[in-house]
């Protein structure tokens, strides 16, 4: 009974308490954020900047909370706990294990991820068309369509693709796996060389020679580590060279079709900004990267046997031209 | 200052790290064996229990498949000691690092998410006088306190008592006849079953296993035992393993207030920080008071 009137108590302040903040006019935004680490930064700053595009300004009509769990999941379970008993009007949650901490939390609070892969194995949606819930947010799925796409641009009569990638990376194996899929869908061939170090990737780059009329390289660790292997391949073997990130072209590959997560953060922020309006988490569909930058390198190219057409260096947002 | 919420989720963290410690206690203290496995066993109880739940065991099942997990890496961390001679300190890393590419392939790719499973909490949901952030709280209170008393009377048995001797002196303990190379066996095997309960509970109270759940474990462990000890004189094994709870407990509290105390300037950025400090003075002040002690009644003589 005593418990009882003292939770109604505790509601009724809480009430009261929200009521203050509401004629306040401040809106309150908690970010937690997994480990620090330049992308995951980059995704923190696009949210920030975004809000504040928009109006809302830390200090004056926005109480901006921010914390690192510096890699410890412990410690992240605190940072949600501590989150969720404030209830702020919106959590944004950097990367899978901070946003599952949040999820495992929250049951009501609204709840924005970035820089989360597939939210849907992360168990943090129903679906990517309708979260269902309190959690929604934007995903870094690449997007093999696109990149395929893009490939087919260049290279229209390119019918077997080549791809090195860790066997032991489950995120590469993944991306791998709906890559064979999507290229099958199109009629054309993966053709995959696996390598579990960065010393092997040189080797099974070779191993693809003969068999591949271009490689794509996704976003695996491994593989990227030693990117300049595959690069060497390509270029004494004529097969041109495209990555999934942008970074990559400058290290020799031809072209990739890239986004970055500071970007990544913006669009975050804009989901938060019409939650702020007063969109529901439930019906907001996972948004995945809408604005890609292309970045080309023809010198590149040249060493691998192809020349860019002029319409695609024209649509490039950065034209690199390594020399070697 | 502190929410209701945060602080009954620093309770719940602080109750799981409980069990950390007492693996911690009996490793460290009661063996004298630095074991640094609980890195890797923590999220290998955390794979295993995650693993099974998904493909529909019951969880409290899987939670005991995940402590044997953890007995099994702690027993090989000790027969790489007592069997192959190597270091103590280096057997248990070589434990640790194997376990990232075992908990890796247990779990199949680096994170498992359980939130939508039924875990050992769910049932619990549906109780009428316990809030949401409560149910883990009296759940995981009830663990902890059946494995203190289950450990308690175990160190007061027999074989508790020759492990007790094992740790204190092993030649000592040799000449009355214990099988001292056994008895370090089981105790690591023990300290990692607990360990990798503590991993079990963690994953399903924080909705997902990760790999990298592991990383700080052994510091976190010896901060709240070394932190329990300071405020609760471990004079018997029964306050020892109460001062293990009450250690992590305030370690958890600590750094609630930490996430809250902006004034003070101190951030989640810097608890790693604070830790390594605040386990530095623990360890070397006790030391430093004897050293005093000692030049003072010299003087004195």
């Amino acid at each position: 009974m005593a418990k009882k009137t003292l939770r109604t108590l505790l509601g009724a302040s809480l009430l009261a308490a929200a009521s203050l903040v509401q004629a306040e006019d401040t809106r309150v935004v908690a970010i937690t954020q997994i480990v620090e680490h330049p992308a995951l930064d980059a995704a923190h700053q696009g949210v920030k900047d975004e809000l504040a595009e928009h109006g809302y300004i830390d200090g004056e009509n926005l109480r901006l909370m921010h914390e690192s769990a510096q890699g410890n999941s412990a410690i992240a379970t605190q940072i949600a706990r501590k989150f969720v008993g404030e209830s702020p009007d919106v959590i944004v949650a950097i990367a899978t294990p901070s946003a599952q901490t949040v999820a495992a939390a929250a049951r009501k609070t609204p709840v924005v991820f970035s820089a989360v892969t597939d939210p849907v194995a992360a168990k943090l949606v129903k679906s990517w068309e309708a979260p269902g819930a309190n959690i929604t947010g934007v995903s870094d799925m690449l997007p093999i369509e696109k990149h395929i796409d893009l490939l087919q641009r260049v290279l229209p009569d390119a019918k077997r693709i080549g791809t090195v990638y860790n066997p032991g990376e489950a995120n590469a194996v993944a991306l791998i796996e709906l890559l064979e899929e999507r290229l099958a869908a199109r009629g054309l061939e993966l053709v995959k060389g696996a390598a579990t170090k960065t010393s092997e990737v040189l080797g099974a780059a070779r191993s693809l020679v003969g068999k591949a009329d271009a490689i794509y390289l996704t976003t695996d660790n491994t593989v990227i580590s030693a990117a300049e292997a595959v690069v060497s391949v390509g270029e004494r073997s004529d097969i041109p060279v495209f990555a999934a990130d942008t970074a990559t072209v400058a290290r020799g590959a031809v072209a990739a079709l890239g986004f970055d997560y500071y970007k990544h953060g913006r669009q975050t922020g804009a989901m938060v900004v019409r939650i702020l309006e007063g969109a529901e988490t439930a019906t907001m569909p996972v948004e995945t990267m809408e604005e890609l930058d292309l970045f080309v390198n023809p010198a590149a190219g040249e060493r691998m046997g192809i020349t860019l057409s002029e319409d695609v260096i024209k649509d490039a947002k950065e034209v690199v031209n390594s020399d070697k | 200052m502190l929410s209701e919420i945060a602080f009954y989720g620093a309770l719940e963290t602080g109750l799981i790290y409980g069990l950390v410690a007492f693996g911690i206690y009996l490793s460290f203290r009661v063996l004298d064996f630095p074991d640094l496995t609980v890195d890797g066993s923590f999220p290998l109880g955390a794979a295993v229990a995650a693993v099974l739940i998904i493909s529909g065991w019951n969880p409290w099942l899987a939670t005991g498949m995940a402590v044997l997990a953890g007995m099994a890496a702690g027993a090989v961390t000790a027969i790489l000691n007592v069997k192959l001679n190597i270091l103590n300190l280096l057997a248990s890393i070589l434990t640790m690092i194997a376990l990232y590419s075992v908990n890796l392939r247990i779990m199949g790719r680096p994170n498992l998410a359980l939130l939508t499973e039924d875990t050992v909490l769910t049932p619990w949901y549906d109780i009428e006088f316990l809030e949401f952030h409560q149910v883990s709280v009296v759940l995981f209170a009830i663990v902890v306190a059946i494995s203190l008393i289950l450990l308690w009377r175990f160190m007061k048995s027999e074989t508790g008592l020759a492990m007790r001797a094992t740790g204190a002196n092993a030649r000592m303990a040799r000449a009355q006849g214990i099988a001292t190379g056994g008895m370090i066996i089981f105790g690591v095997a023990l300290s990692n079953g607990l360990v990798g309960l503590a991993g079990a509970l963690f994953a399903q109270s924080q909705g997902a296993a990760d790999v990298t759940m592991g990383v700080g474990v052994i510091v976190i462990g010896l901060a709240s035992l070394i932190g329990g000890e300071a405020v609760i004189t471990p004079s018997s094994v029964m306050r020892a393993l109460i001062a293990c709870v009450i250690g992590a407990i305030i370690y958890r509290l600590a750094i609630a207030f930490a996430l809250n105390a902006d004034v003070l300037g101190l951030q989640a950025q810097d608890l790693n920080l604070i830790t390594a400090v605040l386990v530095t003075l623990a360890i070397v002040l006790p030391g430093v008071r004897t050293n005093l002690t000692n030049r003072f009644s010299r003087k004195k003589a």
